[in-house]
């Protein structure tokens, strides 16, 4: 069966690529695309590890079709820094609170914290709780990410605000 | 296990959709979030040659709600769309909390009511609380359309009533009455990231003097289907609410379910929960038809 010429917008650039219909989304960005930082874990939906935002939505990349993306807006982990020299807020603060060990889970954590900060700029504990639900880390035990994701909200409504 | 090799639609229109439905017939499987779907061809238990996507499908997205009509859910609309909308959240208590629970934040951001609908998994969500607001499913084919209530929709583990060549275009659901009260609780292992062990959902109104004029109880997880409790329901009727009075409705809601022993729980267990979850749900209702409490999505 014949391979399908989709459009991927990636990170505000635009990829003509030629699919198999039955690839999921994870596999073309990472394997066609060369963006590796999207990882798979159990490519059945219940990890979190592949997170990547559709239309500003976090969704599960193992579990879309790749052909179901054309034409949408698509943000990776690769999308979020400006420069190596200026991570988004949401991956200094990862950093600086330990909130990474392995590193397996991370992209998918903070994407999924992205999402969650994008539409609630000052979410409370236990919505940052919520909002990484769909997101396992084997490492961690969460807190020092959800103290992460707290301290990025902070300092996004700072950034706002100077604005 | 690696995917079965299909051809994907992606029509825009109804009429578009219909048409490749009918022509690939039992060879295509239609595709709202694909969360069940995906998940089923990597298992290899569904190897359509055609997989017809509802996402571009113009009018099928779509949440309305109108005083005299009820409510009206899309057959592509997301479960996150219909736990966010303000007159489900205030109408609709027991469907808004069951959206807002159910799955991951990715999966409800990709799934759809109407897919865990056509799904029929016995512990689909969002279908106790569906049957206890009394909805319908709207069914089109090429020749036209029915709608089914929702209590004949399911037929079995994984069944329903749709027929090949139709689709699932909307879910109706009828206006609440006053002075009612709605609500959902489900148990699962992993909190609530995971299929529900026991899910209960129960509607309850009052007539002026606080006696129970309607009364609905539905049950998911515990039997083949997602079902209602009749038994519950007439022992209600008419009556004055008393705590007597709810427990021997909720024992009779054990009585509605057929439950089986798996890896997330055994047969007991969950008998003794629905019995624990429908009381605390009637209270729910009871204490906001009443006015004493106001819907916790
Ligand atoms: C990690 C994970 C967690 C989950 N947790 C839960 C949970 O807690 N509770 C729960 O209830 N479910 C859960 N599910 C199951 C699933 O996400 C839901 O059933 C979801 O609502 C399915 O919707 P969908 O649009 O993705 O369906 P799809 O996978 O697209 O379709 C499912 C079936 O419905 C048919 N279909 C879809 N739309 C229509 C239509 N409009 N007309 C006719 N037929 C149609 C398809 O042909 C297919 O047979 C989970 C799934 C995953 C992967
Ligand atoms: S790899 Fe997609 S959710 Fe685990
Ligand atoms: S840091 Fe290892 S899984 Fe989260």
């Amino acid at each position: 069966m014949a391979k399908q010429n989709i459009d991927l917008s990636v990170n505000g650039f635009t990829y003509r690529v030629a699919v198999e219909p039955w690839r999921s989304l994870a596999e073309v960005l990472r394997e066609e695309l060369g963006l590796t930082g999207t990882k798979v874990g159990c490519n059945q939906g219940d990890c979190g590890a592949c997170t990547v935002l559709i239309d500003g939505r976090a969704v599960s990349s193992c579990l879309t079709l790749a052909v179901e993306a054309h034409q949408r807006q698509i943000t990776t982990i690769e999308g979020l820094a400006t420069s190596p020299d200026h991570l988004h807020p949401l991956q200094r603060a990862f950093i600086d609170h330990g909130a990474v060990q392995c590193g397996f889970c991370t992209a998918g954590m903070i994407l999924s914290a992205k999402a969650l900060l994008d539409q609630n700029p000052e979410p409370s504990e236990e919505e940052i709780r919520q909002g990484i639900a769909g997101n396992l880390c084997r490492c961690t035990g969460y807190v020092k990410i959800v103290e992460a994701i707290s301290a990025a909200a902070q300092t996004l409504r700072g950034a706002r605000e100077e604005r | 296990m690696a995917m079965p090799h299909f051809e994907h639609h992606q029509p825009t229109s109804l009429e578009e959709a219909l048409d490749i439905l009918t022509r690939h017939g039992a060879e295509a499987k239609l595709m709202g979030g694909g969360t069940d779907l995906v998940m089923k061809m990597r298992a290899g238990a569904l190897e359509p040659r055609h997989v017809v996507s509802l996402g571009r499908v113009a009018g099928l997205n779509r949440i309305s709600y109108r005083d005299d009509d009820g409510l009206v859910i899309g057959g592509s609309t997301r479960i996150s769309e219909v736990a966010a909308h303000p007159e489900v959240r205030r109408h609709y208590p027991a469907l808004a909390h069951a959206c807002s629970v159910m799955a991951t934040p990715q999966i409800r951001n990709m799934g759809t009511v109407a897919g865990n609908l056509a799904n029929a998994a016995p512990s689909a969500d969002t279908a106790a609380p569906l049957l206890a607001y009394r909805a319908s499913v709207v069914l089109v084919e090429r020749g036209g359309r029915r709608q089914v209530k929702l209590t004949d929709f399911f037929k079995g583990p994984g069944l329903t009533d749709l027929e090949p060549g139709e689709i699932l275009e909307a879910i109706r659901v009828p206006a609440p009455p006053n002075r009612c009260g709605s609500a959902y609780q489900r148990l699962s292992e992993r909190s609530q990231v995971d299929i529900a062990a026991v899910g209960v959902a129960g509607f309850v109104a009052l007539d002026l003097a606080g006696a129970i004029i309607g009364a609905r109880l539905a049950l998911s997880a515990v039997a083949p289907t997602p079902v209602r409790c009749p038994e519950a329901e007439a022992l209600l009727e008419g009556q004055l609410p008393t705590p007597e009075l709810l427990r021997r409705a909720s024992v009779a809601c054990v009585r509605a379910s057929r439950p089986i022993d798996d890896l997330r729980a055994s047969a007991n267990y969950r008998r003794s929960m629905v019995q624990v979850l429908s009381l605390r749900v009637l209270e729910q209702c009871l204490a906001l038809a009443k006015g004493e409490s106001t819907p916790r999505v």
